[in-house]
């Protein structure tokens, strides 16, 4: 067990150094000058030049390439051209924020998901199947930055229930736990949790109904277990990979918050991504993808692990 | 007599033949409702798309500031028109053409590419197979969504650079079915005797490899579509993919928001037509997969 924890973690640093060339490279993919959001158009060369030699452009990719990476690791991203303050506080309370969003967009999903996977997998091939596969396939089919704004329209523009954007009242990008905060957070967190809902419930629909199909459901019903020590048997066995699932989705939302915090003008990583990418603002570019990914690795990470321990065949195999 | 059987024309031997692979799969598939009506929708979808401009009723770029914003139902304007006056019927019926090409062309590049180096990785194996595959890895470390809109954010926007981010970001998952088949094929025993006879690595890719491999790539494909559709619409939404005044329904989507509030029929309709592509993609897979067979 051990060894294969090590064997894993081991795996993983170089897919972490692979990563980080990555993210740095895909910024010099942009065509033009890397300071075109700064400079005036009419600016000097000598101007340019000195620019240039101040966020370290003129040096060779390699040399550049090794200074930001060490600088990274020690917790230093560089300074954002556009609002000239350091890219770790700015991607910091981004990611607080989003990492709040996904979080309760996965919990919503996971448990609706799990219920909708868990009634169509024991009732298969009936009318509630259908209906509860319908909803799962309608979740994954659906794109979620319209049904956002289908929420918008009804529950902020029809009915005024509930705030359209932003993450608090006046603006506020300061998170409290307030109802003046938690209102503002419904809708995107909703919008959110279709995606993990849909996709945990096609999965546990397929592990209730191969485990009700095993010879050993049949002994224990035999036997005249309850349906409720049944029930125990099938959530054990598809707890490990219900789970998962539900760990890499949260990933995937970190990653994927872009849309749906442009619908909401939610304060996360996604507008600050939205916001590099349009000022092209190198620096806050490059800090934003590196520690958006550097979180899924991490979590896949993870996820293996916590897997591991739980079902112990999986490092053996 | 026994001239008589000689001289039987071959066509009446092959009749007992029993039916291939693909016409059972179709007969299969023939009686999944929910699937046929997909289907149904996806080629009707291709038949609007192909006979765009002898179907619409309007120009799709051509605006009018009096007739901005009409809801749907206004006479001459079935489905009303846009923030800048033009017909939404039009630009729904030619957005059909952006938005299906925007969402399918990744799915094949990548199939053509993610299978090429999956099957080079397999069959080749060691030293190969390792930085081939151990660079796939490093793609597939990123989640879907940042790295598609990190590339083409990063490229900036436009029809291509949206095409090759999706390509590049659709080539991983493909690219691992295709080792994986591949490894396992190459040492079935069938495959070691054509080698032993003198087969060449192309003829026995071509012979035994792609026949196991093209399946599964392919239903895996069809399932990409769904996500790649609602992704090209995605960055089209954000403003990267297509720009403006090309109709394809994420971009729709954009610049219909600022209606949100006075016309909020008309702005959710670009988002129904990427839905029912959407849904319509993934319940077409469904059916494919249980017709062939293949375990989700």
């Amino acid at each position: 067990m051990l060894t294969y924890i090590a064997k894993r973690v081991i795996y993983t640093l170089p897919i972490m150094l692979g990563v980080a060339i990555v993210c740095f490279l895909l910024v010099h993919l942009a065509p033009g000058d890397p300071l075109v959001s700064v400079l005036p158009p009419d600016a000097s060369e000598q101007l340019r030049q000195q620019m240039l030699a101040l966020y370290g452009f003129d040096r060779p990719y390699a040399e550049q390439f090794i200074k930001w990476l060490g600088r990274a690791i020690g917790g230093d991203l560089g300074t954002s051209i556009r609002t000239n303050r350091p890219v770790v506080a700015e991607v910091g309370k981004a990611v607080s924020n989003t990492l709040m969003l996904a979080a309760l967009a996965t919990v919503i999903g996971f448990v609706l998901g799990g219920l909708f996977g868990f009634v169509a997998g024991s009732f298969r091939d009936t009318w509630i199947d259908k209906v509860a596969s319908a909803i799962s396939v309608a979740g994954v089919s659906v794109p979620h930055y319209w049904l956002g704004m289908v929420l918008v329209i009804i529950f902020s523009a029809q009915l005024g229930w509930l705030p359209p954007t932003g993450a608090g009242p006046g603006g506020s990008d300061n998170w409290h736990w307030d109802w003046a905060h938690i209102r503002h957070m419904i809708l995107p967190a909703v919008t959110m949790s279709v995606i993990p809902m849909g996709i945990i419930a096609r999965t546990v629909r397929a592990l209730v109904a191969e485990i009700l199909s095993q010879e050993f459901i049949a002994g224990l019903k035999a036997k005249g277990t309850s349906s409720f020590g049944i029930f125990r048997h099938i959530v054990k066995n598809a707890a490990p990979t219900a789970l998962a699932v539900m760990g890499i989705q949260l990933g995937y939302l970190l990653g994927g918050s872009i849309l749906i915090e442009t619908v909401f003008s939610w304060p996360g990583t996604g507008l600050l991504l939205s916001d590099a990418i349009f000022q092209r603002d190198l620096p806050l570019l490059q800090g934003t993808i590196l520690v958006l990914a550097s979180f899924f690795v991490v979590l896949n990470l993870c996820v293996d692990v916590v897997q591991t321990a739980i079902d112990p065949r999986i490092a053996r195999s | 007599m026994v001239q008589a059987v000689a001289t039987l024309p071959i066509d009446d031997v092959a009749i007992e033949r029993s039916p291939g692979y693909w016409v059972t799969v179709w007969r299969r598939f023939r009686r999944d409702p929910v699937a046929m009506v997909a289907l149904g929708v996806i080629l009707l979808l291709i038949l609007i798309a192909i006979l765009a401009p002898y179907i619409t009723p309007h120009d799709p770029y051509r605006g009018a500031t009096l007739r901005r914003l009409r809801p749907p139902g206004t006479p001459g304007h079935w489905l009303g028109t846009d923030e800048l006056g033009r017909d939404m019927l039009s630009r729904l019926i030619y957005g059909a053409r952006l938005s299906l090409f925007m969402g399918v062309t990744p799915v094949f590049l990548a199939l053509f590419i993610g299978s090429a180096i999956g099957i080079t990785a397999g069959y080749v194996g060691g030293w190969v197979n390792t930085i081939l595959m151990r660079t796939i890895d490093i793609i597939f470390a990123f989640p879907s969504v940042l790295l598609a809109i990190a590339l083409s954010g990063a490229m900036g926007a436009g029809i291509v650079n949206g095409l090759i981010s999706l390509t590049v970001v659709f080539i991983p998952p493909i690219a691992r079915i295709a080792e994986s088949v591949t490894t396992s094929v190459r040492g079935l025993d069938y495959v070691e005797a054509a080698r032993a006879s003198g087969a060449g690595a192309l003829s026995i890719v071509r012979k035994h490899v792609l026949g196991n491999v093209l399946g599964p790539i392919f239903v895996y494909g069809m399932s990409l579509i769904a996500v790649s559709m609602i992704l090209a619409s995605g960055l089209s939404f954000l403003g990267l993919g297509v720009r403006p005044p090309e109709p394809e329904w994420g971009l729709m989507l954009n610049t219909l928001r600022t209606a949100l509030y006075t016309q909020p029929m008309l702005c959710a309709l670009p988002g129904i037509m990427i839905f029912i592509t959407s849904i319509s993609f993934n319940l077409l897979t469904d059916g494919l997969r249980s017709a062939m067979d293949i375990k989700a």
